[in-house]
């Protein structure tokens, strides 16, 4: 033993490191704790991989051994239909074997960007995806290349893409109404830009500019009469556009994956803040904007999304004068956004209610005022309890969206559905309805597993 | 311990405080356990002035029925350093907590730094810029590092430019000897860390007055010195300070007055020696007799 001996095992301490037992590590070690580790859990092992070989054959044969892919123009008229996927079969009918991707080869168009391309060109929705993926970027990590010009670039991404899906003409009160907003906003993020002061009058002016708008609207169906139009003359009436002019895409054309992205999208962006807004005033000591945020939570978390989309489209207009026509796709955008974010004021205010109070007295103490202390110390650890909250109801946002089917806005789903009513593709439903089930679990799937990172990434406060 | 009787003897000219700080030194376990036997000179150099730093008079309080604040009269000078103990539920934490209007008092005035407080909120905002609190449980802000936890109030209340928040910060933390730690999160850092990131996260807001609200209840024994030998160097600067507490080692080293509070009354205030060795009233020398065995 003692010719063994080294100086550090003499001073005490110093034992030799050795390799872990080999069933703990590597394959095997990660086999036995997570497939066998107990017998319950091996049974289960088993069960499931016998499922699987029972199953995946079958799938995979029909998805893709069996299946037909791209289709022939047999007629040479141009058609290319279900024909295209019949196979002769031992009794010598024609039937379908596997699965007739075709369909969706050929309806892909449809699928992705509705009716767009009969009025406008597919290339705008197309630069405004990727438009889009270039805007959320920056939002999303923190270490993206250009990353301060990206985030500029997503600041004003919503204003071009308006531009860029719907194109067209607008009057001047549009144009000061919509553009405004970026101009009122502006001074409001950055604390030390060229300008701010002047800025700052365009954000007071604005809401009263609005206001005013209104007012001048309801005079105008109630008396006839309006200010505005009085005082601009022709000006009033004259339409033009501001950006490069695009010709104008009709709401009723949008459809598609492109339709579920601009509805699920707007939906995601706007619930969460205006959710912070209504839970911050369910939680507030003023009785008047508590009661209001109450009554409205409560109405429309009381209320199906079906039911609000049909309110939304059939009784909306009759409060309206004649005339003034709510674009449909606007509709449904309010009732989607207002729907949301009535879940989502809870989800938060779930998390308000996890802070302990010494943070709020901390924050008091400090002379913080209310939204300075909400926005610094009380909403980050918030809503970073909420996350797996915000992000459920982001999923079931995103797949609510196809309800809009119900007011005669065709999304994915709905253009899936008319393709497979369609003569031409009768009886392929399943390769229709699993085609839009993969692109919506693509969608929800990333979004889950954004959650998770983004909640390990913040996890940094409590773990050492 | 030592270090602050260090500090203590080299600042001073005079011959007499020399002595003193000489006879502390004599007595080596002065204020190494709670309410030690010796030290009944409150550290010197303190001057307590003229000036009324804050005035509470009549003031009363209730919890719905219950009435937890009775009849508090208190005149706190500048400079001047003040322990107040008593039973749980006695009404001392809710005392020093309506000193910055954590908690509203239904009768009765309480001006300060010159403000009173009533329910404007501008009234109560500037009176907090210039009152400092330390909590029991220490309220550091979970998801910023402790140079954040910081520079936050500087930056956003006091509008103080991001570095120079920050030069300040580093020169309180380093003050409570944890330079060393800025860029953690408070949940990496021990109890006694973090009591001293609160008081320097406190201090960077230059405040006239502290408030300490049971700063050493939640530590662990081993903790309570690091976090005390900070308030004592505090006391010494001249920081006018309320202190709820169970030190009585402390109280003895630094407070001008101790008092004592049950049932939401002030029962008696005194310097702290003749308090310590001669309490008045019976419930005090129970209160004294409970704590000091």
């Amino acid at each position: 033993m003692s010719d063994t001996l080294r100086p550090e095992d003499q001073l005490g301490g110093g034992l030799p490191e050795r390799a872990p037992p080999p069933s703990t590590v590597g394959i095997q070690g990660w086999m036995r704790e997570n497939l066998f580790s107990g017998p319950i859990n091996s049974i289960g092992t088993i069960v499931a991989i016998g499922i699987i070989v029972w199953l995946l054959p079958g799938i995979l044969e029909w998805a893709i051994f069996d299946a037909t892919f791209v289709g022939v123009d047999a007629n040479g008229d141009g058609s290319i239909t279900r024909k295209d996927c019949l196979v002769e079969n031992a009794a010598g009918l024609m039937t379908l074997e596997g699965a007739c991707w075709v369909l969706v080869y050929v309806r892909w168009e449809q699928l992705i960007y509705g009716f767009y391309g009969s009025d406008g060109s597919i290339w705008r929705p197309t630069i405004a995806f990727v438009g889009l993926l270039l805007a959320i970027a920056p939002l999303l990590f923190d270490k993206v290349p250009f990353r301060r010009a990206l985030l500029w670039f997503a600041f004003a991404f919503p204003f071009i893409a308006v531009w860029l899906l719907g194109g067209g003409e607008w009057k001047l009160s549009s144009v000061l109404v919509f553009y405004g907003l970026i101009v009122a906003i502006l001074p409001l993020l950055f604390d030390k830009m060229p300008g701010r002061e002047i800025l700052l009058w365009v954000t007071k002016i604005y809401p009263l500019f609005i206001a005013f708008l209104l007012f001048d609207a309801i005079l105008d169906t109630l008396l006839g009469f309006s200010i505005w139009n009085t005082l601009l003359g022709p000006l009033a009436v004259w339409e033009f556009s501001p950006l490069p002019a695009l010709a104008e895409v009709s709401t009723h054309k949008w459809g598609g994956l492109m339709l579920t992205i601009v509805i699920g999208m707007v939906g995601i962006v706007l619930s969460l803040p205006i959710g912070v807004v209504l839970a911050l005033g369910r939680r507030s000591t003023m009785p008047a904007v508590r009661l209001l945020c109450v009554i409205f939570i409560e109405f429309v978390r009381g209320v199906p999304l079906i039911t609000l989309l049909f309110m939304a489209s059939n009784m909306l207009p009759l409060f309206f004068p004649e005339g003034i026509e709510l674009d449909k796709l606007v509709r449904a955008l309010v009732v989607v956004v207002a729907f949301s974010a009535a879940y989502m004021a809870e989800v938060v205010r779930g998390g308000l209610q996890a802070i302990p109070k010494g943070q709020y007295e901390a924050a008091d103490a400090m002379a913080l005022t209310y939204w300075k202390s909400m926005y610094l110390i009380i909403l980050p650890q918030a809503l970073k309890i909420v996350i797996p909250g915000i992000v459920n109801s982001f999923i079931g946002l995103f797949k609510d969206t196809t309800l809009v089917l119900i007011i005669g806005l065709f999304d994915i789903l709905g253009m899936a559905k008319a393709a497979v009513t369609h003569a031409n593709w009768i009886g392929l439903a399943r390769e229709a309805y699993v085609f839009v089930g993969v692109v919506y679990f693509i969608f929800c799937f990333s979004m889950s597993r954004y959650s998770i990172w983004l909640e390990e990434k913040l996890n940094t406060g409590h773990k050492r | 311990m030592a270090k602050s009787t260090r500090k203590t003897t080299t600042s001073r000219s005079s011959a007499t405080t020399r002595s003193q700080a000489a006879a502390k030194k004599a007595a080596p376990k002065a204020k190494a356990s709670n309410g030690g036997s010796a030290a009944t000179v409150p550290a010197a150099g303190m001057a307590v002035t003229d000036e009324v730093a804050i005035q509470v008079s009549s003031m009363n309080k209730w919890y719905g029925d219950f009435h937890v604040l009775r009849d508090i009269n208190l005149t706190v000078n500048r400079g001047e350093r003040i322990v107040v103990c008593g039973p749980s539920g006695s009404g001392k934490s809710t005392l020093i907590r309506c000193m910055n209007r954590l908690e509203e008092h239904q009768e009765g005035q309480i001006i300060v730094d010159g403000i009173e407080l009533t329910n404007d909120l501008k009234k109560i905002d500037e009176v907090r810029r210039e009152v400092g609190m330390v909590f029991q449980h220490f309220n550091l802000f979970p998801h910023l590092t402790i140079l954040e936890n910081c520079t936050l109030a500087p930056i956003w209340v006091r509008k103080m430019p991001k570095r120079e928040a920050e030069e300040v910060a580093m020169e309180f933390l380093t003050k409570v000897k944890i330079p060393e730690q800025a860029g953690k999160f408070p949940g990496q850092l021990s109890g006694g860390q973090q009591q001293r990131v609160a008081i320097a996260r406190s201090l960077c807001m230059n405040p006239r007055i502290m408030l300490f609200d049971e700063p050493t209840s939640a530590l662990d024994p081993e903790m309570i010195k690091e976090v005390l030998d900070v308030m004592v160097d505090l006391a010494e600067s001249g920081m006018t300070m309320i202190c709820v507490t169970h030190e009585m080692g402390f109280a003895r080293k630094v407070a001008n007055r101790v008092i004592f509070m049950d049932e939401g009354q002030i029962i008696e205030q005194n310097e702290p020696g003749e308090f310590f060795d001669n309490p008045r009233s019976d419930r005090t020398k129970l209160f004294l007799s409970q704590i000091l065995h």
